[in-house]
């Protein structure tokens, strides 16, 4: 489970100036660190290509290397023949991937048509809290599941008490298990990328098709489905990928042959060899798909520029489907906010209280003193939100200024800065981990020469590796909104290239840099898929506490734990909502006055 | 008030290949002067505009504001007040804070600094609309605040590039107005850019007409709508019929070309034409300038009538005259007058002229 992006992808925001020419190359024959210098582009990016290389490349290098090291081609060999745990772990993680596609696009197709094309009474509420499920930290999300669906779950020995069943109903084990948490929390891929193309549709174009005569199947056929494709082939590759890294599930759900678990277990037998060609070939894969992504975006997309006639929803007219509607309202809104509302229920439940009853039989407030009061419980707390707050200013330092140098300097090497980044969110956690790992038990460069596995900074540097896109993403789409002359008519008033990027551009690009801070921030607080491989007794953060005590059955603090992430959530959820419609609210401002 | 001067200048950019967007321009703008780069688009006018401005660096020649060499300045170094094409407002300011961001560059002080954003706000009539915020204004206003916010620094120079593309065709033209007059008040060199050739004629002291990275021809509006330099200038200022013609004598002022239908008329020519008997001249004529008559007139042209387009104002006209199409805009047509008539059509030589190729 990885993050929605912030902001539909960059790479469709259209640019904002149609120049026809191209941007030059300043040049001038005064040296030192000059803004109009030729040489300004590649001061400025010197130092950003470093970083990138330092902690995103240079680790992906090293895995490899640690993979041929010892027993080289034995350890490739596995993947290539015999029908041995590592190729049957690929294949099973491209199954469950592949799945997860199908069940993902079913799900978040169907939600973005009903809501966006039909008006029925609920509706409003369930485009509110649609996002909810995916929005939980990959633990507690997983979690959750667990406790609602699983053989102990919750529904399913609702089902057996209600219909006097021996064995719990319909419980979901091992590979379906997965499935039902990969629906869950990555239909939204879908979900949000169909309803972006259906609300940006050109509604004509769709009255063209009826005006000749097309009926509604052939309208579909033929209209709708292709100005779909864009979206759902790009939400295909987004859910395929974020499947095939995804970890927790696997892990709650005992599924162990596929590529993430097969890390975890190779790494913490100590096989480092193993586990590095297990995370050199998801690192191949995942790569593959970046790239297969961007060659997709880059593109024509079908995006109609036209202003005409609002597209508009159907109203429900029939009784009897208005009836029904509200009935599948009222259960959609129950699914959605059931995970949220099991672990706020559990998080009040008395440790060891619940064994075969439906919910837990004693309740209490003790759980979330002792996380604050006790000074064991409390350290991860502190871990998490000082790690995360360190990967975060270093997310902002270095991905705005990568996001100015891929949008508005003219240097060589610009796609391969902005690959660079991207690698970084492309990778697993799991990857990133064991990259770090490899690069790191020695001394480097990059390190200072400190050995950095099994001390408190390999877990910021972590956090920083995984969540510097989503800056850079977020500060990438507003700097794409900004239209570059109001730059330059700040320089043109006298200002240097310094202040007038901190008076005009860094101050407007200012609401997507802090959306994507706390983008930034919250992931970290969640962060479990990395943390777990790379943390020591001193630095374990508050997801790996969670894990730790759900092992020792103490479900009721790890909800408790759990419940603070998704506070933390919400608040900043409803931030960020803010900062969206500040901003909405002036463009709208702007349509309607000039 | 300074002059501007533009000495050979060239711009390749690294990823066009060898062709220049700017090739070998000169240029001398007399300082109080408003002078437009006039051309279609992609003819290399915003990019010298922006050479102008510093914000790309010439690849050969030298930019001189008055004698000093600016060409490797940086743009914040120039004192030039630029409007752009979408005005670049600063969205979160308000409007006197846009207007002021220059000044604090300055380090103008406060007193000084409110006085002269309440002249330039008066200016431009926007007296009263400082505390707004900039969506808060119309196209309009938001034009005339990037106006004063380039004004007020009281810049060396003046560069507006297609500063009333956005507007709509009434307010364009009462802003073209507004333009010129505080730019005549203020005395700033004015360097505009634009690729309406109405607006360059109805506001510029003098005209540089640009195709294709070069300037093919300067001069004032009158200079350019009468003796067009070359074809292209004749076409793009107005429209022009080019007729190639046999030149049957010529001298250093006029040639002496033959009309189809064997009458020869002398036309005036530029002093270095470099045609002589025997070549072909082309020869630009105003469809104006053509007056309709009889089919049978004395020393008139005959053709067969392919197109007519009532304007209102005038009538619109396509002559076929010996497989040439010529273009006529008539006052007066004769009542009943339609496609596949013939009529006579009598060019006027004193409105007539060589242009180049």
């Amino acid at each position: 489970m990885s993050t929605i992006p912030a902001t539909p992808s960059a790479a469709t925001v259209p640019p904002v100036t149609d120049d026809p020419t191209p941007p030059s190359r300043p040049r001038s024959r005064r040296p030192a660190l000059n803004a109009n210098s030729r040489w300004f582009p590649y001061l400025l990016v010197f130092p950003l290509a470093l970083v990138l290389f330092g902690y995103v490349v240079q680790p992906m290098l090293a895995t490899f290397g640690e993979s041929v090291g010892v027993d080289g081609p034995a350890n490739w060999a596995s993947f290539l023949t015999g029908d041995g745990v590592a190729r049957s772990a690929l294949v099973t993680s491209l199954l469950i991937s592949a799945a997860s596609v199908l069940l993902c696009g079913v799900v978040g197709v169907a939600m973005a048509f009903l809501l966006k094309r039909f008006s029925f009474p609920g509706r409003r509420l369930i485009e509110a809290i649609i996002l909810v499920p995916a929005a939980l930290p990959p633990l507690i999300g997983a979690i959750s599941f667990q406790l609602l669906y699983s053989e102990t779950g919750i529904l399913p020995r609702a089902l057996q008490q209600l219909f006097g069943t021996e064995n719990p109903v319909l419980p979901f084990s091992g590979i379906a298990g997965v499935l039902v948490v990969h629906t869950f929390t990555m239909y939204p891929f879908f979900y949000l990328a169909t309803s972006a193309a259906l609300v940006g549709m050109d509604p004509s174009v769709e009255e063209a098709a009826y005006n000749l005569g097309a009926g509604r199947v052939r309208v579909w056929r033929t209209v709708l489905l292709p100005m779909l494709t864009p979206a759902l082939v790009s939400a295909s590759l987004l859910v395929f990928m974020t499947s095939l890294a995804s970890y927790t599930a696997p892990l709650l759900f005992g599924v162990d042959q596929t590529m993430t678990m097969q890390i975890y277990i190779n790494r913490t037998n100590g096989d480092l060899p193993m586990a590095s060609t297990y995370a050199s070939v998801l690192a191949v894969v995942s790569v593959l798909f970046l790239l297969g992504m961007r060659w997709y975006e880059g593109r024509r997309s079908y995006r109609s520029q036209s202003k005409g006639v609002a597209s508009h929803r159907r109203e429900l007219t029939n009784p009897f489907a208005r009836w029904l509607a509200l009935l599948a309202s009222l259960l959609a809104v129950v699914v959605l906010l059931a995970p949220v509302a099991t672990i706020a229920l559990v998080a009040f439940s008395l440790d060891g209280s619940w064994t075969t009853e439906v919910i837990p039989s004693g309740y209490t407030t003790q759980n979330f003193v002792t996380i604050f009061s006790d000074p064991d419980a409390y350290r991860p707390i502190l871990n998490s939100l000082q790690m995360s707050l360190l990967a975060t200013v270093g997310c902002v330092v270095v991905g705005v200024l990568i996001a100015y140098a891929v949008r508005r300097l003219d240097f060589r090497g610009r796609g391969l800065l902005d690959v660079a980044v991207m690698l970084a969110w492309a990778l697993p956690g799991t990857v990133v981990a064991i990259n770090l790992i490899s690069a790191f038990s020695t001394g480097n460069a990059f390190s200072f020469g400190q050995v950095l596995i099994g001390t408190f900074w390999i877990m910021p540097l972590a956090y920083f590796v995984r969540f510097l896109p989503l800056v850079f993403r977020s500060s990438s789409a507003t700097l794409a909104q900004l239209d570059p002359s109001l730059e330059e008519a700040a320089r043109n008033l006298g200002a240097s290239w310094w202040r007038a990027f901190g008076t005009v551009t860094l101050r407007l690009m200012l609401p997507g840099v802090l959306a994507g801070a706390l983008l930034a921030f919250v992931n970290g607080v969640g962060e479990f898929v990395a943390s777990v491989l790379i943390y020591t007794s001193e630095t374990a953060p508050i997801s790996v506490e969670i894990n730790n005590r759900m092992y020792s059955f103490e479900v009721g603090t790890a909800a408790a734990y759990g419940m603070l992430q998704v506070a933390l959530i919400f608040v900043v959820m409803v931030i960020s909502g803010r900062l969206e419609t500040g901003g909405r609210a002036s463009r709208e401002a702007t349509k309607w006055t000039a | 008030m300074i002059d501007v001067t533009l000495e050979s200048v060239s711009k390749r950019f690294p990823r066009a290949g060898d062709t220049a967007a700017v090739d070998d321009v000169d240029l001398r703008i007399g300082a109080g002067e408003f002078f437009t780069l006039l051309g279609p688009s992609g003819c290399g006018k915003t990019t010298t505009l922006r050479m102008v401005a510093g914000f790309y660096f010439p690849s050969s020649g030298r930019i001189r504001f008055g004698a000093e060499d600016v060409t490797n300045r940086p743009p914040n170094k120039r004192d030039t007040g630029m409007v752009f094409q979408n005005y670049a407002l600063f969205p979160h300011l308000s409007v006197a804070q846009n207007v002021a961001y220059g000044l604090k560059i300055r380090k103008v002080g406060r007193a000084e600094s409110t006085r002269r954003i309440e002249e330039a706000l008066g200016q431009v009539h926007l007296a009263g609309y400082g505390d707004r915020r900039i969506d808060q204004l119309s196209g309009g206003q938001q034009q005339r605040v990037a106006l004063a916010r380039a004004l007020v620094i009281r810049p060396r120079t003046l560069l507006l590039d297609e500063p009333l593309s956005n507007l709509d065709a009434k307010l364009r033209e009462e802003t073209r107005v507004e333009i010129r007059r505080i730019q005549k008040d203020s005395g700033t060199t004015a360097l505009y850019v634009t690729h309406d050739q109405a607006e360059a004629m109805a506001m510029s002291d003098r005209i540089a007409v640009m195709e294709s990275g070069r300037v093919r021809q300067v001069g004032t509006p009158q200079e350019i709508y009468h003796r067009p330099a070359t074809a292209f200038v004749a076409r793009f200022i107005g429209r022009s019929n080019v007729l190639d013609l046999p030149v049957v004598a010529a001298d250093a002022e006029r040639v002496t070309v033959a009309l189809p239908g064997g009458w020869e008329v002398p036309v005036a020519a530029p002093a270095d034409h470099g045609l002589a008997a025997g070549a072909t001249a082309l020869v630009s004529v105003r469809p104006e300038h053509i007056a309709l008559t009889s089919a049978t007139a004395e020393g008139a042209l005959t053709g067969r009538v392919t197109e007519l387009e009532f304007t209102g104002m005038a009538t619109n006209l396509l002559v076929d005259v010996a497989g040439e199409p010529v273009q006529v805009a008539a006052i007066d047509v004769p009542a009943g007058l339609g496609v596949g008539d013939q009529v006579g059509l009598r060019l006027p030589p004193e409105r007539m002229w060589v242009v180049g190729a």
